[in-house]
């Protein structure tokens, strides 16, 4: 008979032959969120820690999900022994040194870091950095992965954030900080070359966006990639020489940026950016959608690109990301 | 291992057919300004995992329907922002169209419709 092993903490659990995973879990009275059981409302998502879970498993996840080796405990009949968890594993840190220190606007710091160990990372997601009494704060990569030792961040300041004005303020090159392992399912994976892409950021969201693109770029993307990034004035804007540059270099890539205060220079869109970015490509059936910046802005968006025809699988986004105090 | 059941469910298609339905549905649903103030602030993406799981019981799938969940989930709505028959019948009304655009038969249409409208009584807190 098919009977698997199933580990959660110190926690063992035979699971039967025809049985669920969930099933066995919740037959040992474990307490796992549930409700469907159908692989429907995915409430009882883990992930399986001793490799990819069955694919039948994965069923109407998200590709980065999947790819994590996150499954539905209620869809889950195992092949094999199992380990798994219900929860994201405890942070783990390595040191890295601060490289560079440049301001990117008035606001916006570009920091660069060294670790000492190389990080597994994909262009998109976040760390944990923290410092050295326990202070610690999520920020974006803003590299792509090409570089598995150096890091670049872009750090807004913020009025009171404790973080970013001693960031600012008071980091100096060569002084050390915690780095976490790489989180978050924001990220571009070179499955999907032909797809075209539109990714909207605000303020310091155009971090991961960067890294996303570049990594894209670095993969030879071939569908569309569309930016808009978005700010109130155009000081609160960024980078703006380089993605420029980046679009003459190449035709796939599209740069919009926004000012959604008062009139738009020449070369700037008037509006918000995820409004510009709606009227310029109303159409996004078959789109992939990168978002970052304000929470309400992220989830305004994720609404207005779904209605515009983008999958919901196909729209990422980190919600805890305040990169901006504002909408725009 | 529920074969006998699901007679409803295995005719619409199963779970392709609720993955069709529900985006078709949901967008209707969000599209529409009778309806979609109710949705301002819920995370899209929970939301349609819920929509999956209401038609995926409305086409007699598998489910675990809870009167009392399903009360408390619209409660804030029918208090605060005066949800009532009317949006209801808009929703029932974008349930019906998206079954039509999918082809699906009048007999199996009004099996579905009768399913859907047994929880009235308890999104309108009644």
């Amino acid at each position: 008979m098919s009977m698997r092993k199933i580990t959660l903490d110190n926690h063992e659990v035979v699971c039967q032959s025809g049985e669920t995973v969930l099933d066995a879990l919740l037959r040992e009275h474990l307490d796992i969120p549930h409700a469907c059981r159908e692989g429907a409302c995915q409430s009882c998502m883990m992930r399986n820690l001793s490799g990819p879970p069955p694919s039948a498993a994965q069923n109407g996840l998200k590709d980065v999900l999947r790819h994590q080796n996150h499954f539905l405990a209620c869809l889950c009949h195992p092949h094999e022994d199992m380990v798994i968890s219900l929860t994201p594993p405890a942070d783990f840190f390595t040191e890295a040194s601060v490289t560079g220190k440049q301001l990117l606007n008035a606001e916006t710091l570009l920091l660069t870091l060294h670790c000492e160990e190389a990080l597994d990372y994909y262009a998109g997601q976040f760390v944990n950095l923290r410092r050295a009494d326990g202070l610690t704060r999520s920020y974006s990569i803003a590299n792509n992965r090409i570089h598995s030792h150096k890091l670049s961040f872009h750090i807004r300041r913020l009025a009171g954030g404790r973080f970013s004005e001693w960031a600012h303020r008071e980091l100096n090159i060569g002084d050390t900080l915690q780095v976490s392992d790489p989180q978050g399912l924001c990220y571009y994976l070179p499955n999907q070359a032909e797809q075209n892409m539109l990714l909207i950021g605000t303020g310091s969201g155009l971090a991961p966006l960067a890294g996303i693109i570049s990594e894209a770029l670095h993969h030879g993307h071939g569908g569309d990639i569309h930016l808009f990034h978005g700010s109130r004035e155009v000081d609160g804007l960024y980078w703006i020489d380089e993605m420029r540059q980046l679009a003459r270099q190449y035709p796939n890539f599209h740069y919009t940026p926004c000012v959604s205060k008062g009139d738009a220079p020449a070369g700037f869109a008037a509006g918000r950016a995820n409004d510009v970015a709606i009227s310029r490509l109303p159409n996004l059936k078959g789109w992939r959608v990168y978002l970052c910046g304000h929470p309400d802005m992220v989830n305004q968006t994720k609404r207005q690109t779904y209605l515009h025809g983008a999958q919901l699988q196909d729209i990422y986004s980190d919600a805890f990301h305040v990169a901006s105090s504002t909408l725009d | 291992m529920t074969e006998t059941t699901t007679s409803l469910y295995e005719q619409l298609g199963g779970e392709a057919a609720v993955n069709a339905a529900v985006d078709i549905f949901y967008r209707k649903v969000l599209s529409d300004h009778r309806i979609n103030r109710f949705f301002d602030n819920t995370d899209i993406e929970k939301q349609a995992a819920k929509q999956k799981s209401f038609l995926t019981m409305a086409f007699g799938g598998p489910n675990n329907y809870n009167g009392a969940d399903m009360r408390q989930a619209h409660a804030h709505l029918v208090k605060k922002l005066g949800l009532d028959d009317s949006h209801f019948d808009a929703v029932m009304e974008h349930l019906t169209s998206t079954l039509v655009e999918l082809s699906v038969p009048q007999n199996l249409i009004d099996q579905v419709a009768a399913i859907a409208e047994s929880t009235r009584n308890d999104v309108l807190n009644r």
